[in-house]
């Protein structure tokens, strides 16, 4: 499990942090949030990405991909997060192409991912029914209807969920509250009849969706994975998508950190910078710690996820866990250490400690990942 | 990678063929081999397993050959390292000869003083000692006013230094001396080799609140020493003085990483024992995530310092990151013995005598001492104002 960089890695990074900083900064997020924009990213932007190769990262070479994999991935979400862009890396890219390319029959892919790829097609999946992860959790229910099935119920937060084109559904088919059998997962049309979706707004500005089912009937072919067999399919996925989470939350959390250095370098206050009291200098310092602490282990899990390693799922709630932490001190410090300024909505800081908290909630914050960390360690 | 595997099961069949079985159990910390004049063996394994490992130079791995070192490259050490590790074997020997002087020895002695003393450091027949703090020189260590006047050939030695870690047990201590008391406070210091052969040395132990006493206050009164004694130049002994910093600091952060992991007991072994277990799992889920918080620290740590050691294999140059490794270590450290305690309940505070066992006697000590880590060798707040000035460039 490599702890540096391979040069393929490292030129994606760069290519990735010279196209965000350029193309996609801060000013771009603010600018779809003033103007209320119904997409909630810019798809020009997203096509851009894609042609940079970014959406087949982790779709095999079969279906027009590079399979490049997650530590791959992880360098453009990284980047990403350094500008808090938005776009659907995380639900289309990462997590759809992951269900997908792991999951799929042979008909699916061939189907569903040649248009993920090319950037036409944005996909969500539709999880979470309550208001913290709670990944087998699942009361909506899939019931056999002929020889396709019906479903309904009622998904909240679901990422990019409100202009997917195609939504993959947690649903039961079996079990009982809280079981890990018995959980299936659809692919359903965004626009099937029997679906309604409202956006919600969010503190951070990004996309999520309330999503609706009602009797909403799909055929055979909608099943992705084993019937009552998909929590392990999305576990692994799931994984995926915390340690990239934790990728782009270090990148955050890392450009709030220079921020804010920079900050307590220029501003002056007794005539003298205020970088030179110590009560803030410990702060600061301790805060690189936990930067440097926190990009370990998001390298770690990425590189056991593509090695499929025995402790990537452990690693994979290390890393999310970290990053939660770190993401929330960068930005709740940045914020305080800006003073006044930094309550500002003109100045940019406090979009860090606003996306700080979202992302922390996503798939899993530092107690829910402490506790399966406690779990997979036997304890 | 050949010739590596080859070396990995040389070494191993070497171990396995020269480290007696006593010498592959867990170590008490008053069964650590410190070496000296004044060493004690509590079984004569300890002098077997270190007179076999200084034989073969492994005292000191990578020290060259001609010094008495075992010449090894940071690959091979690292194997040699972890071949001990997974057979338990106990550190031959330890000290600040191997992980603090010498070193610095290899960096800015004159060939006639590695001569004279690297080769007595791997075979443990001297034990060095630190001679740097002073009552009113602690974190601000450049203010040490220890004076050195040189008399022709010599060095009349005069003064007080504290937390001189078991100078009471060794033979010879690497001194800050102040050689220009007229130039500002980094430009007049000096470093001197002293031998506390010299009446006018005079250690004093000090009974620490773990009830022990590893550091004493050390009296320098006329002690004269001779000048081929002083490491690098006249008043240039700041920056040695820093240099050996860093290798202790090193020394520091390495707790928690060392050989014999493997006999600890792990804490959520401990956590188990004293609260119980539902369904597997620790009783108590505050506690549980207390320690569940700990390991993911301490994991996450741990891969820095891997990420850090293959950053410096593939040729970047050293990093900030060694300032950073004894703060964070020394806190990783502090915070184990407070979960620990909070797992044994009040059988972790037991001082001495009946109604406890021998752990956990010895973890409440371990508790008082790991408290110490955070001070010596330069304390957290220092450590942080390393960073802030030398990684993030914040103003004075």
């Amino acid at each position: 499990m490599p702890m540096i960089l391979s040069e393929e890695a490292q030129m994606v990074r760069e290519t990735a942090l010279e196209f965000f900083r350029e193309r996609s900064p801060i000013t771009a997020l603010r600018k779809l949030r003033d103007d209320n924009d119904a997409t909630g990213f810019s798809r020009a932007l997203w096509q851009q990405m894609a042609e940079l190769g970014w959406t087949g990262f982790l779709v095999s070479e079969d279906h027009g991909g590079s399979g490049f994999g997650v530590a791959g991935l992880a360098q453009v979400m990284e980047a990403a997060g350094r500008t808090l862009a938005a776009s659907p890396l995380l639900s289309t890219a990462l997590l759809g192409a992951s269900l997908l390319d792991l999951g799929g029959s042979a008909d699916q892919k061939d189907e569903y991912l040649p248009p993920l790829v090319a950037g036409e097609a944005i996909l969500a999946l539709a999880l979470e029914e309550a208001a913290h992860h709670a990944p087998t959790r699942i009361a909506t229910t899939a019931r056999r209807d002929g020889a396709g099935w019906v479903l309904d119920g009622r998904k909240v937060f679901v990422l990019d969920g409100h202009v997917a084109d195609h939504l993959i559904v947690a649903a039961r088919t079996g079990g009982g509250a809280d079981e890990r059998a018995g959980i299936t997962l659809f692919l359903v049309p965004g626009d099937a009849p029997g679906v309604t979706r409202s956006r919600t707004i969010m503190v951070d500005s990004r996309n999520a969706a309330i999503v609706t089912l009602t009797g909403v009937a799909v055929g055979p072919d909608a099943v992705l994975g084993p019937v009552d067999g998909g929590a392990d399919l999305l576990d692994r996925v799931l994984d995926r998508a915390r340690a990239g989470l934790a990728a782009e939350m270090l990148g955050s959390a890392e450009e709030a950190f220079e921020r804010t250095v920079q900050y307590l370098k220029d501003r002056k206050q007794f005539g003298v910078a205020i970088g030179s009291f110590q009560a803030l200098k410990h702060r600061a310092a301790q805060m690189f710690c936990e930067v440097e602490i926190t990009r370990s282990a998001v390298m770690a899990a990425t590189a056991a996820l593509d090695e499929n390693a025995n402790d990537a799922a452990l690693l994979a709630s290390l890393a999310k866990a970290k990053a939660s932490e770190t993401l929330y001190l960068c930005g709740n410090e940045g914020v305080q250490m800006h003073g006044g300024i930094g309550m500002t909505d003109e100045h940019e800081i406090g979009f860090f400690m606003k996306r700080a908290r979202v992302a922390q909630a996503t798939f899993g914050d530092a107690a829910f990942h402490r506790d399966r960390y406690a779990a997979l360690s036997g304890y | 990678m050949a010739a590596l595997d080859a070396f990995r099961s040389e070494t191993r069949a070497w171990l396995e063929a020269n480290c007696p079985p006593a010498m592959r159990t867990l170590m008490p910390e008053e069964e650590q081999v410190a070496g000296g004049k004044k060493a004690t063996w509590a079984r004569p394994e300890q002098k077997q397993w270190l007179e076999r490992m200084a034989a073969k130079g492994w005292t000191a791995p990578t020290w060259p050959r001609q010094y008495g070192g075992g010449g090894l490259s940071p690959e091979e050490a690292l194997v040699l390292e972890e071949e001990m590790q997974s057979l338990g074997c106990r550190p031959p020997l330890r000290g600040m000869g191997l992980t603090m002087l010498g070193p610095v020895l290899l960096e800015y002695g004159t060939e006639e003083q590695r001569r004279a003393h690297l080769p007595r450091i791997v075979t443990g027949e001297i034990r060095w000692c630190q001679g740097y703090s002073e009552p009113e020189a602690g974190s601000d260590l450049a203010s040490l006013r220890t004076r050195a006047v040189l008399q022709g050939d010599h060095f009349l030695v005069n003064g007080h230094k504290i937390w001189t870690s078991n100078a009471h047990l060794s033979d010879w201590i690497f001194c800050l001396v102040r050689t220009d008391p007229a130039a500002k406070k980094h430009e007049g210091i000096s470093f001197l080799l002293i031998d506390m052969d010299d009446p006018g040395v005079r250690p004093r132990p000090i009974r620490l609140i773990s009830g022990k006493s590893v550091f004493c206050e050390t009296f320098l009164e006329n002690v004269r020493v001779p000048k081929e004694n002083l490491v690098g130049q006249l008043n240039k002994g700041w920056t040695i003085a820093k240099r050996l910093l860093e290798h202790e600091r090193k020394g520091i952060g390495g707790i928690g990483a060392r050989a014999q992991a493997r006999f600890e007991t792990p804490m959520q072994d401990v956590a188990k024992h004293y609260v119980g277990e539902v369904d597997g799992r620790i009783a108590d889920p505050a506690l549980r995530a207390q320690v569940a918080g700990w390991q993911m620290k301490n994991h996450a740590f741990q891969l820095t310092r891997r990420r850090a050691a293959e950053a410096a294999e593939a040729g970047a140059p050293p990093g900030p990151l060694s300032a950073m490794f004894k703060y964070y270590a020394t806190e990783l450290n502090k915070d184990r013995y407070e979960a620990l305690l909070a797992a044994e309940g009040v059988q972790g505070l037991g001082w001495e005598g009946e109604g406890f066992t021998d752990d956990e006697l010895r973890i409440t000590r371990e508790w008082l001492r790991s408290k110490a880590n955070s001070i010596e060798g330069g304390t957290s707040e220092i450590q942080l104002n390393i960073i802030a000035k030398r990684v993030l460039a914040l103003p004075d």
